[in-house]
């Protein structure tokens, strides 16, 4: 088999790539199209007192301004959050209104008070500077640990003293308890650094109304075209939801910033509506990273204690969240369900409890980014444990191994189960594939150049596949979290899948295309997989958390196991056999033991001209299925990263970095070691160059490639990617997911390898020369008074 | 508006265009050409390459009327009929995920083996990784980009 699950199969998608032939919602081009362009706020806290439309509306070309009192006036609803968290004093979270074009106030750069439409698209982004809009200025708060500062400036009347919630999981009694019987407490303060997730290609939307018809069509930038169809009718009240036709096309990059419906969207869609005319907009980058939720922004304090074994007695978070300025699809649910539960890592900890207060800024909204949540939770817990092991002179693998958890199921004290896995062999084939054993050696070489040689872990543990619908739904979700295949064998017998989940990169036309193949042992090219548009493909979930494998592809596997209970029938009627006796292979469906076999074309061919078909069974080849997983998934694995300090400078190389990944099943391994290189390079990006920066205005001054520091081919080493995998028991495939890994487990590996070099365990992401240097001199000031 | 000739993908095209009309957007625009593609506004990113008299060019910050006269060759006219090696390797090497920085990737690289085996230099892991700075890719973690150029190089 040099197609089906396991095989390194080249990707069918690509060649459109390659030669230019990709079509991205930008490359749309309707007749009689029209440009939007928004007119932002240039402050960050305002009351608008009047919008002055009249000199945009004579310049050439503008077909109409458009504000918030008119969208709102046509009943458009609020951007809402779908999950629901609750506080620890049971009242539910405090949700601002976000309005698509802001009325009275505006609450962060870049937040849109008015739209032009516009022949051009120049003309629309001349005219919307052309728009006067009157701000009265209010103080403003733009980092989360000042906004709940008494007397902070109120960003939402919703929402006193701008906390949103303030959570909690875990028994604190029981973790005091555990902290107070330790005998080594490691305490620290540790920042997760805000981030702009930066897909290539900017978000873009192209919004076409028919009057007739009554009936929209949108393309755009979706991970989740149906949900965004959902959240658009159910809740911004565009249109019903089959007047509404989603497409998200070719989708280059999404890394969960095209997760969330945005102002844009919807005010495109009801714009097109008002001028009757097809309206396209497409972001720049700096509007981008105006527009595009952010990610991570976390300050805890955290304290984790030790029994003099090492063994972990208690674990106690406090983290504060900054959600920006208003909140996103699913900003709740990152800071909670998606981070304080995966707190445990792959440690057995009895005593732990965490806090959350999520808090409202005058910044970008922030939501999930590469990981969301989980992230956060492994840079914590794996910061604490290497900086405990270096504090009590364990080796840190030894301290890791100690608490490892081996024994599954296994429960945590934050609500998770973890189904599998097999932590000493990963740590112990990334040790191995690393050479730590040869470490020192290297160092010492290395210090004859003058260089810090440092070496860092990290044992991530994340959870992905997300989710059973009931529990999700028990813990706030407002949408379930399944997903949807629809397998279509046609009368010639080739296949197509229609898939609920969306490929933005991750080779989904190979990935589901190789199970297929597999399974009904036909060539790869006869089967072909559609997805991303609601008119063709049933309600899907779409993609995000490493869930396409683990939840998408199972879809698959349930609608294909109807597939394959149907053409056994069929070929046991035609072929006079048991359907025990049946098998399929090789292009035949056959009589095991005789010469008795039909085409698989000829099974298709049956089922269509239904000429002899068995009693009662209904024509056509065509199933579906709605699969609905019964656990998260768990993938884990450890990270190991080396890096080299120059002393006078403060800049760091990561000369090696090794990766030894659980993701269960494997079906294509060059696609997976793909999705590490690139949650790794996205990883290293926020422990070494990324970081959204706001002034106290609440002026963002990263926001151009000049000056956020996305990573580059110079700044990445190559990757050293191995696989021990154990299979995951909660889904038929036994895969684990992949997506996310990389950008979770690295960026604690990097710090604690720099922090490692230069002896100091105070160092904040992104590891900027800068930061080492000072953290370097701090060390050596500290050592001098000593 | 001015009148600008130019030779692209081996086609003369002329086009009444503004003055401030960019290449890319003449490209994508007024000749629909969608594969080079836009993903910044500081012309770091590196999306828009394509050649201007066989050399690499960020389309994004050209004007098009600079361009007047000259041969261009986007990502569609890159190989004529089948793949040039460059689009091959990265298909070989699993060089691209989404495909929005691809294009331009291909381009630069392109641009970046010729210049070498021009020179006589060697094309190192390390050189490739360095040329391709104004290139970023968001996808990839550019390990698999890296193996896919030296491969190219090696058969081109």
């Amino acid at each position: 088999m040099t197609t089906g699950i396991g095989a390194r199969v080249k990707r069918k998608e690509d060649k459109r790539f390659i030669t230019g032939k990709g079509k991205y919602t930008d490359d749309v081009r309707m007749e009689n199209q029209a440009y939007a362009a928004f007119v932002r706020s240039p402050v960050a806290h305002a009351n608008v007192k009047s919008i002055d439309k009249s000199a945009a509306l004579e310049m050439e070309g503008v077909v109409d301004v458009l504000d918030g009192h008119q969208l709102t006036g046509d009943g458009i609803g609020n951007i809402i959050c779908g999950w629901a968290v609750t506080s620890k004093d049971g009242t539910p979270m405090k949700m601002g209104a976000w309005s698509a074009l802001a009325t009275q106030k505006v609450r962060y750069v870049g937040d849109a008070v008015a739209v032009v439409i516009a022949d051009t698209q120049q003309q629309a982004r001349l005219a919307a500077e052309a728009v006067e809009v009157e701000y009265e200025e209010l103080p403003v708060v733009a980092f989360a640990d000042k906004a709940l500062e008494k007397g902070a400036p109120q960003i939402h009347d919703e929402a006193e003293g701008n906390l949103i919630y303030d959570w909690e999981i875990g028994d604190e009694a029981k973790a005091d308890a555990g902290l107070a019987a330790a005998k080594h407490i490691t305490e620290m303060v540790i920042t997760n650094n805000r981030l702009s997730p930066n897909p290539m290609e900017p978000r873009s939307a192209v919004a076409t109304y028919d009057e007739a018809e009554e009936h929209y069509t949108l393309y755009t930038t979706s991970q989740n075209p149906h949900v965004a169809r959902l959240v658009l009718s159910a809740f911004y009240n565009v249109a019903p939801e089959h007047k509404l036709r989603v497409i998200a096309p070719d989708v280059g990059g999404g890394f969960g910033a095209k997760i969330y419906i945005y102002p844009e969207e919807i005010t495109c869609l009801w714009a097109s509506m008002k001028t009757n005319r097809s309206v396209k907009w497409t972001a720049d980058r700096s509007e981008a990273f105006i527009t595009d939720a952010h990610g991570r922004d976390h300050i805890s304090t955290a304290k984790m204690g030790f029994d003099e074994s090492g063994k972990i007695t208690g674990f106690k978070v406090d983290t504060i969240a900054n959600l920006g300025a208003y909140m996103s699809l699913f900003s709740s649910s990152v800071p909670t369900y998606l981070y304080a539960t995966l707190l445990s890592g792959q440690y057995d900890i009895q005593n732990l409890h965490a806090n959350v207060r999520a808090v409202y800024t005058n910044t970008v909204p922030v939501d999930a980014y590469r990981g969301a949540g989980r992230p956060e939770a492994c840079y914590l817990i794996e910061r604490m444990m290497e900086t405990a092991a270096r504090e009590m002179g364990m080796k840190p693998s030894e301290l890791r191994a100690k608490n490892f958890v081996r024994e599954f199921p296994h429960e945590t004290p934050v609500i998770m189960t973890y189904d599998s896995g097999d932590f000493d062999a990963n740590l112990a084939q990334a040790e191995a594939a690393a050479d730590v054993a040869g470490f020192a050696k290297r160092k010492e070489e290395a210090a004859k150049r003058g260089k810090l040689r440092g070496l860092g872990y990290s044992c991530y543990i994340e959870a992905c596949g997300i989710a059973p619908s009931a529990a999700v739904g028990g813990l706030g979700a407002g949408v379930g979290l399944w997903e949807s295949a629809e397998v279509r064998v046609n009368p010639v017998g080739t296949i197509e899948i229609l898939t609920g989940s969306h490929s933005h990169g991750q080779g989904h036309e190979t990935t589901f295309a190789q199970i297929v193949a597999e399974r009904f042992d036909l060539p790869i090219d006869n089967v072909s997989i559609v997805h991303g548009d609601t008119d063709k493909v049933q309600f899907g979930m779409g993609t995000y958390g490493s869930r396409s494998g683990a939840v998408g592809m199972s879809a698959i596997v349930k609608a294909m196991d109807k597939v394959e209970a149907k053409v056994r029938k069929i070929a046991a009627h035609q072929l006079e056999a048991s359907e025990d006796d049946i098998v399929i292979e090789g292009g035949e469906v056959k009589v095991a033991g005789t010469d008795k076999a039909l085409g698989w074309h000829e099974i298709g061919l049956a089922a269509y001209t239904a000429h002899n078909l068995p009693p009662d069974m209904e024509p056509g080849l065509k199933e579906s299925a709605f699969y609905d997983p019964s656990n998260f998934t768990f993938p884990a694995g450890t990270y190991i990263c080396e890096v080299e300090v120059d002393p006078d400078t403060g800049v760091t190389e990561v000369v090696q970095f090794t990766a030894s990944d659980d993701f269960g099943t494997i079906i294509n391994p060059m696609i997976v070691e793909g999705q590490v290189h690139g949650g790794l390079a996205q990883g290293i990006g926020q422990a070494m160059l990324e970081q959204v920066i706001y002034d106290e205005d609440g002026q963002l001054i990263t926001g151009s490639y000049m000056d956020y520091t996305m990573p580059r081919a110079a700044d990445l080493p190559n990757f050293s990617v191995h696989h021990a995998s154990t299979v995951c028991p909660g889904n038929p495939l036994g895969m684990k997911g992949c997506g996310e890994a990389g950008a979770i487990g690295s960026p604690p590996a990097v710090i604690n390898a720099i922090t490692d070099a230069i002896g100091n365990n105070d160092l904040a992401m992104p590891a900027t020369p800068q930061n080492v240097w000072n953290a370097l001199q701090a060390a050596s000031a500290a050592q001098a008074a000593e | 508006m001015t009148k600008v000739k130019m030779t692209v993908n081996g086609k003369a095209v002329s086009r009444e265009v503004s003055d401030e009309t960019l290449l890319s957007e003449f490209l994508r625009e007024n000749l629909r050409l969608t594969g080079t593609h836009i993903g910044c506004d500081t012309s770091q990113c590196g999306a828009c390459v394509v050649h201007v008299n066989g050399k690499a060019v960020k389309s994004c910050t050209t004007l098009a009327v600079a361009t007047d006269g000259a041969e261009v060759t986007t990502i569609e006219g890159l190989a004529n009929g089948g793949l040039h090696p460059m689009q091959e390797a990265f298909n070989e090497h699993h060089g691209l995920q989404c495909g929005f920085c691809t294009p331009g990737m291909i381009m630069s690289s392109v641009d970046m083996v010729n210049r070498y085996k021009a020179e006589g230099r060697e094309l190192t892991q390390e050189a490739i990784r360095h040329e391709l700075e104004g290139n970023i890719c968001r996808c990839t973690g550019y390990h698999n980009i890296v193996k896919a150029v030296e491969d190219a190089a090696s058969k081109m």
